[in-house]
């Protein structure tokens, strides 16, 4: 296995399924001269030529029905969203297109792509460019929604999207692109739908999903020293949901803490607070706690920042509230 | 102009230089009368009750629907929005199973998921169907892309209305379709109104086959009233896409007949409006003037015609409420192509 990092992962995943598979192509904004935005499709105009490495104008709506379209001709699109705030621009495409054909169409249109791109907080952009949207897809029949917190992950997870027969929302994280882990080399497919428990543990549960998995590591190490032994799941498909994984989990420690980059209201930490309510409420010794982002949008200022988003300091006293140690 | 002629001893009609046999103008006729019909069919079913929710007719756009499908290779795309039955019945899909999904029977051309506003058949390259207004006019894009990806030489024909010409994706695609040459024709049924909205107070720009200038995209005027025309003019249109010039605007000057919608009862147009169109421009009178003029029908031929395709519309109403309602169990078909059987939400499950 090589080191590389989170970026240079996903590029092997583009890379691996467009060797494999000529109906695949990438298409965005500074994708192919410029090499990407954030330098995930570096080197791959050099490789697969314009035909298939396609840079567009800055017209996300239009790129991205431009993909339904040909996806429903047949074609495999990779649709890159700079990040998935300006995704926005392409909601309907997104949402009334790409998520219904297949059900509208009685089965007769499919569309096999997906759509791609930076999601969650960056660093000091402000509020328009700090912002986690898994919800509002996790929300939609028709979609799946996959989102990896390490380079394996990241490759694994992105080659088996591409290959998906469906819509598949594919969102990274700005923060982990230079992120440096083991990916194998080669061929290498994570199957959708697969929660990954990222650390063993007894006493607690961590559900954390993209850059939050991370913290939720860091947290364990701390509750570790403080006695409290975390296990740490990651669902890294968040639609469909690998709720078994988590059930397990729980039934195990008792005890619950889901933790994401987003909003609290609607957000995916009450989705999943409410299917361990439903599923596993006899083997809860305490209620199920969330530490989620502030209900503000993301301030500019470093200190303002760093409050408004989930810290390990916070996952560390929810564990220990849950654990009745506070 | 229209003149009696005979080319290589065939009977017909030459138009602009244009020969279309006997045969051929039969054909086009007959197809714009059953559209006709089948509207006015679907209309009555409206009224009582049978189809439910929203429900567009084309009645007096026959002409472009069934000039475009003349002009078209039936390999070549074709998508447009909610006003969708005419289009789907000159592509020459089945029209019981169109009736049926007016119905929302099982047989229904998309399993009774769509209604009205969601014809597809894919087996035909017809491509929906679209009720977000403009939204099918950068998958047509897409379908274009594709035929340039294959090099399979398709052309998607785009069509949109009056008022959906001022979405941003229409413009969005204009551009990206110009820049890369996309073999795509966007067919812009002008009909003069936008639900209650006229074109005049909608549109800075009314002459909407200009709205591609700012994207090097050429755009001709069409009368829309006249099938020989849009034939025509379509083919040159679909002859420039599909060579590799890129796309072209042809904007079709048409008009409905009925109100928007099946709620509507159109009280935004006089009565001289619309008679001026219906009497005056009427596309399939138009078209029976001018075969009775060659020779090539007569008044009575027409009326048996009309008949027939009465009979032939009333059996399919028959044969398509006939169906049953689609089974319980496809509520749960068709969302998913690789389902994962063991993760929330589970497939086909409530909870
Ligand atoms: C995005 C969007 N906005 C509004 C509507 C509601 N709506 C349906 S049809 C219509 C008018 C469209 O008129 P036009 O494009 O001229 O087509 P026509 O109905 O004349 O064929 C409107 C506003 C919609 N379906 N989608
Ligand atoms: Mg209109």
């Amino acid at each position: 296995m090589a080191k590389i990092t989170y970026r240079d992962a996903l590029n092997q995943a583009m890379c691996q399924e467009m060797e494999r598979d000529e109906r695949v192509f990438l298409m965005g904004e500074e994708v192919a001269e410029y090499n990407g935005a954030y330098k995930v499709s570096q080197g791959m105009l050099d490789k697969f030529g314009p035909r298939r490495v396609i840079d567009t104008p800055i017209t996300e709506l239009g790129f991205a029905g431009l993909g339904v379209g040909a996806a429903m001709a047949g074609l495999r699109p990779v649709i890159e969203f700079m990040t998935w705030n300006f995704a926005i621009l392409a909601a309907d495409q997104i949402v009334n297109a790409a998520a219904k054909m297949k059900y509208m169409t009685g089965g007769q249109y499919d569309c096999p792509m997906v759509f791609r791109g930076a999601g969650g907080a960056a660093a000091r952009v402000s509020s328009q460019h700090s912002q986690a949207f898994e919800n509002w897809y996790a929300n939609i029949p028709g979609l799946k929604v996959v989102m990896p917190s390490n380079p394996a992950d990241a490759k694994g997870l992105l080659a088996a999207s591409i290959r998906d027969n469906d819509t598949v929302i594919f969102i990274e994280n700005e923060m982990n692109y230079g992120d440096i882990g083991e990916v194998p080399e080669g061929e290498y497919i994570i199957p959708l739908g697969k929660a990954d428990i990222k650390r063993v543990g007894s006493d607690v549960t961590l559900i954390a999903h993209s850059r939050m998995t991370g913290y939720a590591l860091l947290a364990a190490e701390e509750l570790a020293k403080q006695g409290i032994d975390a296990e740490v799941v990651d669902p890294r498909t968040i639609r469909p949901l690998d709720e078994a994984t988590i059930l397990t989990s729980v039934a195990k420690t008792n005890r619950a803490v889901v933790i994401e980059e987003g909003w609290r209201f609607a957000g995916i930490g009450a989705e999943i607070s409410a299917r361990i309510m439903e599923k596993a409420f006899d083997d809860l010794d305490a209620p199920v706690a969330r530490v989620t982002g502030k209900d503000v949008p993301m301030p500019y200022a470093a200190n303002l920042e760093n409050y408004a988003l989930p810290s390990v300091a916070e996952i560390v006293e929810a564990a220990r509230v849950v654990c009745n140690r506070a | 102009m229209t003149t009696k002629n005979q080319e290589e001893n065939q009977a017909g009609i030459t138009q602009e230089g244009r020969f279309y046999s006997a045969e051929r103008l039969h054909a086009m006729h007959d197809m714009m009368l059953y559209i006709r019909r089948f509207e006015e069919k679907a209309g009555q079913m409206y009224g009582l009750k049978k189809i439910g929710g929203f429900c567009h007719l084309c009645n007096g756009q026959e002409a472009v629907c069934v000039g475009m499908e003349e002009a078209s290779e039936p390999t070549d795309y074709m998508m447009t929005s909610y006003r969708d039955h005419g289009h789907i019945i000159a592509r020459g899909s089945d029209p019981t199973a169109i009736m049926a999904e007016l119905l929302g029977r099982a047989g229904g051309i998309v399993g009774g998921k769509g209604g009205s506003m969601h014809m597809f058949d894919k087996e035909k390259n017809f491509a929906g169907g679209n009720g977000i207004v403009g939204e099918q006019v950068p998958i047509g894009t897409g379908f274009a892309f594709a035929s340039k990806y294959n090099d399979d030489k398709r052309v998607s024909i785009t069509i949109m209305g009056d008022g959906g010409v001022n979405q941003g994706a229409v413009y969005e695609s204009f551009n990206m379709a110009a820049l890369w040459k996309l073999p795509v024709v966007f067919v812009i049924e002008n009909n003069q109104y936008a639900m209650g909205t006229s074109l005049s107070r909608a549109s800075a720009e009314t002459h909407l086959y200009k709205r591609g200038i700012s994207f090097k995209v050429p755009g001709i005027q069409v009368d829309g009233m006249d099938v020989l025309e849009v034939e025509r003019k379509m083919a040159e249109a679909i002859e420039h896409a599909r060579s590799g010039k890129g796309p072209m605007i042809v904007e079709m000057m048409t008009y409905r007949y009925r109100g928007h919608s099946m709620s509507d009862p159109a009280t935004y147009r006089t009565r001289d409006e619309v008679d001026e169109w219906r009497s005056g421009r009427d596309p399939i009178v138009r078209l029976q003037k001018q075969m009775i003029e060659a020779g090539l029908s007569t008044e009575a031929d027409f009326k048996q015609k009309d008949k027939d395709i009465k009979k032939e519309v009333v059996a399919v109403a028959k044969a398509a409420e006939a169906q049953p309602e689609p089974d319980l169990s496809a509520l749960w078909d068709d969302i998913i192509t690789d389902e994962i059987p063991n993760a929330y939400p589970y497939p086909r499950q409530v909870g």
